[in-house]
């Protein structure tokens, strides 16, 4: 029996499940402990404490959350599309949590005396990144849903504005992904990882971001919209919408949606350092490492990337006020889509000369943000507000004073 | 004079009519985060512009003119704290700056020093808030709890010179309840050298930040003429370019030349203006309000004036010296005539309007006296209030994301708008 298991763990399928079933519980437990960073993130910000009573460093909080949400009342409000309002959040958050399917972790294991190596990954799907970017895609249903069967005007508010908004959204990130799909040659994931792991000099990994750094920033800017977070959390918004969709729900219903959200947040870490910063890739090691120790290594920089990525998320949020809804709209369709459509521009260009992957890429990009602000000085093309410019606030908003 | 008034909006094509379907209404409030307390805003919205806004009053309707009419001079001071609840102290000395003017009192120079300096606390304190919510309103909750550290060492120093922190109560009719504690200086001192930094953080993240401008911007305008029209006043009006400050037009306190009966100057500070008259305007007029208070009360906390906090017990309107109740029959009668309720001052009969700068605007008092204990009417003039009325004016046009950052910007208390 044992020897049976030990053989069944030592094919791809076998590792998978063992995977999965250590991936699922590890990322809910990481997407209630960023909820703690997030409260001590924010904490750090605006010169509080964040959480400290439950456990040491108030480090339990995320358990005593866990164990509110569930005793709470589930309340239903009245006029509700009940098969709807029920299902909004389980979509919300088990759509999140399919993306981890084909996440590359921690690059592959060779166990000895075996002849092929195992994948650190639940699915090596062929088209893995056409997955992540359609089940990223199904996010918004959950939204749009929950804001629709809720009966409240608010949250229907919500529900509009995150349809709107996630939409408009999936084509910059989409044409920035293929930007590195082009580059690349490679829908796989984990080959794309593979691809960043060689160094030039000796020293500097060859991580996409030196390649792409404009279309890692307009994927960045994407991934934002998309997670629902600010600046462009529109849908929820709390000072115009109270809640957004997410008015009407309480107790564990309100709380898949927001680890919904965190899921979809680590998702989306996770995919932007596969793409962009070499994945589980360790600055300093060339070669992949295939023993133990090197796997539980490239995992925990996979981790610190990922958990770099949050923060900055946090950050952000914690820092800048939100879009008004044109404006949303404004950058997604006046300013990111046009260039993310010349980026792509650029690296096809590459690929009919055979350069692809090398100083030209960086040179196209960066030729791309020099002819986009040319012309938007040129013709004063509104990015996001009404003025492309900013006028000299002083001069408008002159503080004159003296004896009146 | 000559300005361009911008014209009042005018829908052009509703998406709604063009669709065949009708306006959104949305109740917007009393319960909402953004009113920040209870008001109540029915918004008709075409998709997220706002085609009206009918403002509704009255959530936190609490009867203070009637409790005036029931409450002596000194009593009210108490209803008074609860008005404007973000700078209580400003209201204590609005009330009894009118009344000092119906019973035609001089108060004392060191008086008005402490008074000007809370007055000065108190405005710091309101604006540190109201900066704050402009960034709250359009989501950056940290620039919100940037002011608030220091918005609790005000609470310390009002703590330490009457023992509450909220509700002060603080002024009485010819004087103060008490006198300063020793060291009291300084530590507004202390607190001085501490206020820049988190106005320069504010600053900081916020004046030149792309979004914030986005936001504000153009947002919620109202010209001079027409903010003068709807009897705008304070930040509000000044960030429209209606140049009146009472503290410079009509002065009182410190603010006035020979105010300690020795020839000294009035205080030296500016007054700033802006002229968009949007909601960028207001959040700059307020952010620099504050530093010209911090040279207001620098200006005077080193030398405060000795002598006594209250006009002479001669004139029979503050309560005499403990020592003197217990141990001369003058100060027991004296004393006996003050508290109890079938006495108390016979002010003389007549009708005052007394105004102050407060940080929302000119908060005044209108006290009819028929010589009895008791006003025969209080009625406050709450720059709330007025403002307020020009929510329709401002947010028609605009989109909904806008409605909460005018609001916002308009600082409306509901306790004083409602009274």
């Amino acid at each position: 029996m044992v020897d049976w298991l030990v053989i069944q763990f030592h094919t791809q399928l076998g590792f998978s499940i063992v995977l999965l079933l250590v991936v699922i519980p590890a990322v809910l437990t990481g997407v209630g402990y960023s909820t703690y960073f997030e409260r001590k993130v924010s904490a750090w910000l605006q010169d509080r404490h964040g959480p400290n009573r439950a456990g040491p460093l108030g480090l339990l909080q995320p358990v005593a959350d866990g164990v509110k949400f569930l005793l709470k009342e589930d309340f239903m409000p009245a006029g509700a599309d009940r098969p709807l309002y029920i299902l909004a959040p389980m979509l919300s958050m088990g759509i999140a949590m399919l993306g981890l399917a084909v996440i590359p972790w921690g690059g592959s294991y060779q166990p000895a005396g075996l002849a092929e190596p195992l994948q650190v990954q639940v699915a090596g799907l062929d088209i893995g990144l056409l997955y992540l970017l359609a089940v990223g895609a199904l996010g918004v249903y959950g939204v749009v849903l929950a804001g629709w069967s809720s009966n409240n005007k608010y949250a229907f508010y919500g529900g509009l504005r995150a349809a709107a908004q996630m939409v408009s959204y999936e084509i910059p990130l989409g044409l920035s992904i293929l930007v590195i799909v082009l580059a690349s040659g490679q829908l796989r994931l984990e080959n794309i990882v593979e691809q960043q792991t060689a160094l030039w000099w000796g020293f500097l990994p060859q991580w996409n971001i030196f390649l792409h750094p404009v279309s890692f920033i307009i994927m960045f800017t994407c991934v934002l919209a998309e997670t629902n977070r600010a600046p462009f959390d529109l849908a929820e918004c709390e000072q115009e919408l109270v809640g957004g969709f997410h008015t009407e729900y309480n107790a564990m219903k309100w709380a898949m949606f927001f680890l919904g959200e965190y899921t979809h947040m680590i998702v989306g870490s996770a995919f932007m350092v596969c793409l962009f910063f070499g994945g589980w890739h360790v600055p300093g090691l060339a070669a992949e490492q295939t023993t133990l120790w090197g796997v539980l290594l490239q995992l925990a920089v996979m981790g610190a990337k990922i958990s770099i990525f949050i923060f900055v998320f946090m950050w952000i949020r914690w820092t800048l006020p939100r879009f008004r809804f044109d404006q949303l709209m404004r950058l997604c369709w006046k300013g990111l889509l046009p260039v993310s459509l010349a980026l792509a521009l650029v690296v096809v260009v590459e690929l009919f000369f055979n350069v692809p992957r090398s100083y030209w890429s960086l040179i196209g990009e960066v030729g791309v943000v020099a002819v986009a602000l040319v012309a938007v000085s040129l013709f004063r093309i509104p990015v996001t507000g009404r003025q492309w410019y900013l006028p000299d606030l002083d001069n408008r908003t002159p503080l004159r004073g003296g004896s009146v | 004079m000559n300005q361009t008034n911008t014209t009042a909006f005018e829908p052009s094509r509703l998406v709604a009519d063009e669709f065949g379907g009708d306006l959104w209404t949305l109740n917007f409030g009393p319960q909402h985060p953004a009113t920040h307390t209870t008001l109540r805003l029915v918004l008709e919205l075409d998709g997220e512009t706002v085609i009206g806004c009918t403002p509704h009053i009255g959530y936190l309707h609490s009867g203070f003119e009637k409790l005036g009419e029931h409450l002596d001079y000194n009593q009210y001071v108490v209803v008074t704290d609860r008005m404007n609840y973000i700078s209580p102290m400003a209201n204590n000395i609005a009330w009894h700056h009118a009344c000092e003017k119906l019973f035609g009192i001089e108060i004392t120079p060191r008086c008005k020093v402490l008074r000007t300096i809370i007055a000065e606390l108190a405005r710091i304190q309101d604006h540190l808030l109201c900066v704050g919510a402009a960034a709250l309103d359009l989501g950056a909750l940290t620039a919100f709890l940037y002011g608030f550290n220091e918005r609790e060492l005000i609470y310390d120093l009002f703590e330490d010179i009457c023992g509450a922190r909220f509700t002060t109560s603080y002024t009485r009719v010819g004087g103060l309840m008490q006198d300063m504690p020793e060291g009291w200086p300084a530590k507004v001192k202390e607190f001085l050298q501490i206020i820049p930094q988190p106005i320069s953080e504010l600053e900081r993240l916020l004046n030149n930040n792309r979004i914030f401008i986005e936001r504000t911007l153009g947002i919620g305008q109202l010209m001079r003429d027409e903010a003068i029209a709807w009897g705008w006043s304070g930040p509000l009006a000044r960030s429209a370019g209606v140049v009146r400050d009472l503290r410079k037009d009509e002065p009182y306190l410190c603010y006035a030349d020979n105010w300690d009966g020795r020839g000294s100057s009035g205080v030296h500070f500016k007054v700033p203006i802006a002229k968009m008259g949007d909601v960028y305007g207001r959040y700059r007029v307020r952010l620099e309000e504050i530093k010209q208070s911090v040279e207001i009360i620098l200006q005077l906390v080193d030398n405060i004036p000795a002598g006594p906090i209250n006009v002479l017990p001669a004139d029979k309107m503050t309560l005499p010296d403990k020592n003197e109740i217990y141990f001369s029959i003058e100060g027991l009668i004296h004393h006996f005539e003050q508290i109890m309720t079938n006495r108390g001052w016979t002010p003389p009969v007549g009708e005052v309007y007394g105004a102050n700068e407060t940080a929302n605007g000119e908060l005044g008092f209108y006290l009819a006296s028929d010589g009895g204990r008791f006003p025969y009417r209080a009625r406050c003039r709450p720059p709330s209030f007025i403002n307020y009325q020009a929510m329709s004016r401002l947010t028609v046009g605009h989109q909904l994301s806008d409605v909460v950052a005018i609001l916002g910007s308009l600082n409306i208390i509901a306790a004083e708008l409602d009274r």
